[in-house]
Formats: C-alpha cells, sequence, structure tokens
C-alpha cells in the first residue's frame, strides 16, 4: 500500500515560532531528523520518495482555459498556510504502519528541541484495480 | 546466445545453483548474495565469452568462491569453524536432494510466516526466480535502494528463524504450502492488477508468479491446490489481452471480446484444473479455478453456466466463509434467479464488510439490471468515491455517468 505524507506550511500544534526564527542548532537538529528518518525508512523497505518544495515566495498559481494566454499568479499569497512544503511517499504493508510513520514525522524537534507537532495529511495513493473485477 | 535467452536460462538455473550453494555452505542469506553476484556477473561476461560447457557449474563455483571471500573478508577464526563445519557436512553427505525440490525448499524458506508478502514476495523473485534487485524494483515502482533494504530485511528474518534448509517436517507441511500458495497468487494478482498497456520497462510479474507456480508444481505433481492454483493463474491470464480497451481502460467481463482470449492457456487451465479434481481433495484455489473455467469456456457472458457457478460459490463460501465470496454468490445469484434475490443477498452483507467499495458497485449493477436508475447512480457514484484503484474509479465514474445521463425507457 502507498500512501503520501504530506505536509503544508499550516499552523503547527506547538507553540513553535517559523524555522526562520530558530537558532542554528535547532534548525540543524530539524533537518538532521529529517535526514534520519529518510534513512529509516529507506532501511525498513519502506521509502519510495521524500521531497521539499520551495517556498510559497517562489509559488506560482497558472489557471487556463487552453484557448487564452494562461493565467499566472505570483506570490505573495495571503493563504501560503495552506501550500504543501514537502511530502514523503511511501510503501507499507498497513494503513497503521503509515499513521506510524506520520506520527513520528509529526514529532520532528523545533524550537529547543520541542516536538514541532506539524499536522501530517496520511493520504492512500490509488493503486491498480483488483483483479476480479 | 543472445541477451533475452541468457537471461531466461539465468533465472531458470538460479533456484538450482542457490540451493546447491546453500548446501554446500549453509547460510541461506549469504548464499542468496553470492548467487546474485555469479548471476551478474554471467550476464555481463556470458554474451561477451560465450557461455560456458556446463553454465550451472560456472554459476556454483563463482557463487562459492564469493562465499569463500565473504567468509575470509568475516572473522578469521568463525571463517575456519564455519568452513570447516560445512566442508565436512557436504564431502561427507552425497546431495540426496533434486533439483525440483530446490525449488520447493527455497519457496518454503522464501514465504517464511514471519515475513509479510510485500517482503517475501520481493525475496522469492530474487532467491526462486532469479530477478535482479533493479528489476524487482523496477516492477514494483520503488528505489532500488529501497528494494535492496527490503529483501536483505526479509533474508534477516529468515536467518532469525534458524530453520535448517530442507522440506519442513510433514506436519508443518501443509501450513508452509499454504504460505507459498497465498504469496504466489498475491504476486499474480499484482501483476495482474498493474498489467496496463504496452509497458515493457516492467517485468511481467504475472508471468514470474506463473513460472515460480510451474516449478512448485513440478516439485509436486501430486498436489491438487497446486495445480489448482496454476489452473487459476493461466485461466486469468488467458482473458488478459480483452481486460483493457485501446485506451487502456477496464473491460469488464461481461463485455469482453472473447475471441480475444488465449485459447492455449485455457485448454491447459481445463485440463489443469479436470485432473486436479478428479484427485477428490478440493481446495479453495481449485474451485476458484474450476469457476474461473466455467467462464473461459463459455461462448458470451449470458451464455455462461451461471447455476454451475452458483453452485461453485456456494462451495467457496462453506469452504472459507469469506464475504467477499459471498458477493461474487450474489451476482451469480441474480444470473440464476434474478436481481431481487442478488440484492437480497447483499443484504446481509453491509454489516460483514462495512463500507466497502466493492458492496457498492455489485449492489449498483443489481439496481440496474433491476431497472432502478436512479438508486444504482447513487451506488455507482458512492463505490468510486470509496475505492482505492484508480481504474477501477475510473470504470465506475464512467457507468455512473452513462446511466444518469441515458434516455429512460418511459
Amino acid at each position: 500500500m502507498r500512501f503520501m505524507l504530506l505536509q503544508n506550511y499550516g499552523e503547527v500544534e506547538s507553540e513553535c515560532l517559523p524555522m526562520t526564527e530558530w537558532t542554528p542548532g535547532d534548525v540543524k537538529a530539524h533537518i538532521e531528523f529529517q535526514q534520519a528518518l529518510n534513512q529509516e525508512l529507506t532501511e525498513r523497505g519502506e521509502l519510495v520518495d521524500a521531497q521539499g518544495l520551495a517556498g510559497p515566495e517562489v509559488a506560482r498559481f497558472v489557471v487556463s482555459d487552453g484557448v487564452t494566454a494562461p493565467v499566472i499568479t505570483d506570490g505573495p499569497f495571503p493563504e501560503s498556510k495552506e501550500l504543501l512544503a514537502g511530502y514523503r511517499l511511501v510503501d507499507v504493508d498497513t494503513t497503521e504502519r503509515a499513521i506510524a510513520i506520520a506520527a513520528q514525522a509529526s514529532a520532528a524537534p523545533g524550537q529547543n528541541g520541542v516536538p514541532i507537532r506539524q499536522p501530517i495529511e496520511v493520504r492512500e495513493v490509488l493503486s491498480a484495480p483488483d483483479p476480479e473485477v | 546466445m543472445t541477451g533475452g535467452a541468457i537471461e531466461g536460462l539465468l533465472r531458470e538455473l538460479a533456484p538450482q545453483v542457490l540451493g546447491a550453494v546453500v548446501r554446500r555452505y549453509g547460510n541461506f542469506a549469504s548464499a542468496e548474495d553470492a548467487v546474485q553476484e555469479a548471476l551478474l556477473a554471467a550476464a555481463t561476461q556470458w554474451p561477451v565469452d560465450g557461455e560456458p560447457d556446463n553454465p550451472r557449474s560456472w554459476l556454483i563455483r563463482v557463487a562459492s568462491r564469493r562465499m569463500v571471500d565473504q567468509f575470509r573478508r568475516d572473522d578469521a577464526r568463525r571463517t575456519r569453524e564455519d568452513l570447516a563445519a560445512s566442508w565436512s557436512w557436504s564431502l561427507t553427505r552425497p546431495d540426496p536432494v533434486s533439483e525440483q525440490d530446490d525449488t520447493l525448499i527455497l519457496m518454503i524458506m522464501c514465504c517464511h510466516p514471519s515475513l509479510s508478502p510485500a517482503s517475501a514476495i520481493p525475496l522469492a523473485l530474487r532467491a526462486v526466480g532469479g530477478l535482479t534487485t533493479r528489476e524487482i524494483a523496477a516492477a514494483f515502482l520503488v528505489p532500488e535502494a529501497t528494494m535492496a533494504q527490503r529483501i536483505s530485511r526479509a533474508k534477516a528474518k529468515v536467518k532469525a528463524s534458524d530453520e535448517p534448509f530442507g522440506l519442513p517436517e510433514p506436519d508443518r507441511r501443509a501450513e508452509r504450502m499454504r504460505s507459498v500458495l497465498h504469496v504466489l497468487y498475491l504476486l499474480f494478482n499484482e501483476g495482474y492488477a498493474s498489467s496496463s498497456g504496452p509497458d515493457l520497462a516492467r517485468t511481467d510479474l504475472s508471468g514470474e508468479a506463473i513460472r515460480l507456480a510451474r516449478g512448485v508444481r513440478a516439485s509436486v505433481p501430486e498436489d491438487p491446490e497446486v495445480a489448482g492454483l496454476l489452473a487459476l493463474m493461466v485461466l486469468t491470464d488467458a482473458r488478459r489481452p480483452a481486460r483493457t480497451g485501446a485506451d487502456g481502460e477496464l473491460v469488464p467481463l461481461a463485455e469482453q471480446e472473447r475471441t480475444r482470449w488465449d485459447r492455449g492457456l485455457i485448454s491447459e487451465g481445463v485440463a489443469l484444473i479436470t485432473e486436479a479434481l478428479r484427485q477428490g481433495q478440493v481446495g479453495e484455489y481449485q474451485v476458484q479455478a474450476a469457476i474461473a473455467a466455467v467462464h473461459d469456456q463459455a461462448a458470451s457472458y449470458g451464455d455462461t453456466d451461471w447455476s454451475e457457478i452458483l453452485s461453485l460459490y456456494g462451495l467457496l463460501e462453506r469452504m472459507t466463509g469469506n464475504p467477499m465470496v459471498t458477493l461474487n454468490k450474489a451476482v451469480a445469484t441474480a444470473m440464476v434467479q434474478g436481481p431481487g434475490a442478488g440484492l437480497a443477498l447483499l443484504d446481509g452483507l453491509d454489516e460483514r464488510l462495512g463500507d466497502h467499495h466493492r458492496i457498492h458497485s455489485v449492489r449498483a449493477h443489481l439496481l440496474e439490471q433491476a431497472g432502478d436508475t436512479d438508486a444504482a447512480v447513487a451506488e455507482f457514484r458512492a463505490a468510486a468515491r470509496r475505492t482505492t484503484n484508480l481504474r477501477e474509479q475510473h470504470y465506475l465514474a464512467t457507468e455512473a455517468a452513462r446511466l444518469a445521463t441515458a434516455p429512460t425507457d418511459n
């Protein structure tokens, strides 16, 4: 079973400030945590892909009717907290395992090493159909 | 010899070579790595240098050399003990095991009950199927490093179980065979479900499942459930060419162009299942194969012997108690006794299956047959929202749209 574990710029459930206001040591610990988690998932044979996305400042929205020139909106976006920040794509045996990984990711260390408690969206990836159909 | 022919030969020889190396040195996990390296060496050297006179011996020799190198790299004291133990063992005993048995023993090891199917399948493909980690990773669309780790973790678990290399004791044999058949069944389904269009880069997993099942059958030709599973696979695979339309869309059994079914596979499957059933030890794979055979021999969906299918599903239901079987029985019931009888069977299922998309899609089809278009549309839409299958989602959404926009009769 494949799951996308999505995290956006939305509010975290700890009192944590944005990462740009952390100490260098806190930033380093956070990044090392993410890399260690990816390493652990690779070693368990579960990681398919993990990517972080460039910030909302360089995001663009594109809308087109396929005929006229597309409408391109540059930031800043007032709703940037709803934008995707990054994802992990994992291939696991059970839904419970995907949830356990999400819980691990949610507890990444933030300011002063306090768990950041970022909400992680857990979404199953659509697969190929059952042979019986 | 062409690359394809060499590849075929290597896959054929893989379980024989691995069996020989494990029996000589013990240590399944290291032996498996050594054989994989030998196979990779052969795949690069043979096309250039030509195939050796005795390919099997060549592979065993190269793999053995890798084993010895590995032992030397390890702790020297332990190495001497290991080698002494393994050599005396191999010298004092004749080789009592046939090549066919190796395939079965290796399959049983790879399908160890401590492994999830997602770990057992890649391990079996590598150790018994002779596929490379890269090929397996590509087939399952995961990075090679991830797949390599999944395989080595699986081997570590097999090693931790500390089982001797050989057939399990008779009292545990049936249980272990069930694991083997279940893993092969899931591997076949994985390939069958994902076979969309001419995706040549992906290994044909259904084909690999059939090949492995043939290997297991060669070891135990008298086992009717093994024959039943192989029959089920070939009878299902026979329909594959008709199962997807020109744009890769799903074509349900009712609408498949039956002239595109593979007649050769159907004959093989029918012969296998007929022979297996004659032994009088009916198991669930045999019953499923019998159902597939009835479908495959029918000239059209309407001409199908639905009362035979209904009674087979009744038998399967009693054997397994699986609510999914009851769901299929409801479809057959509707074909024999009318949609009302099928719908009545579904009523008892909601509780057992929960809010499963299949119950919605079956109910949708039966409601459509009963002429209740509005309710059918609602059920198709409910099924489309709940499925986790992309092509099924397309199919169900298309069915909902077709019915919702169809001109009404009155």
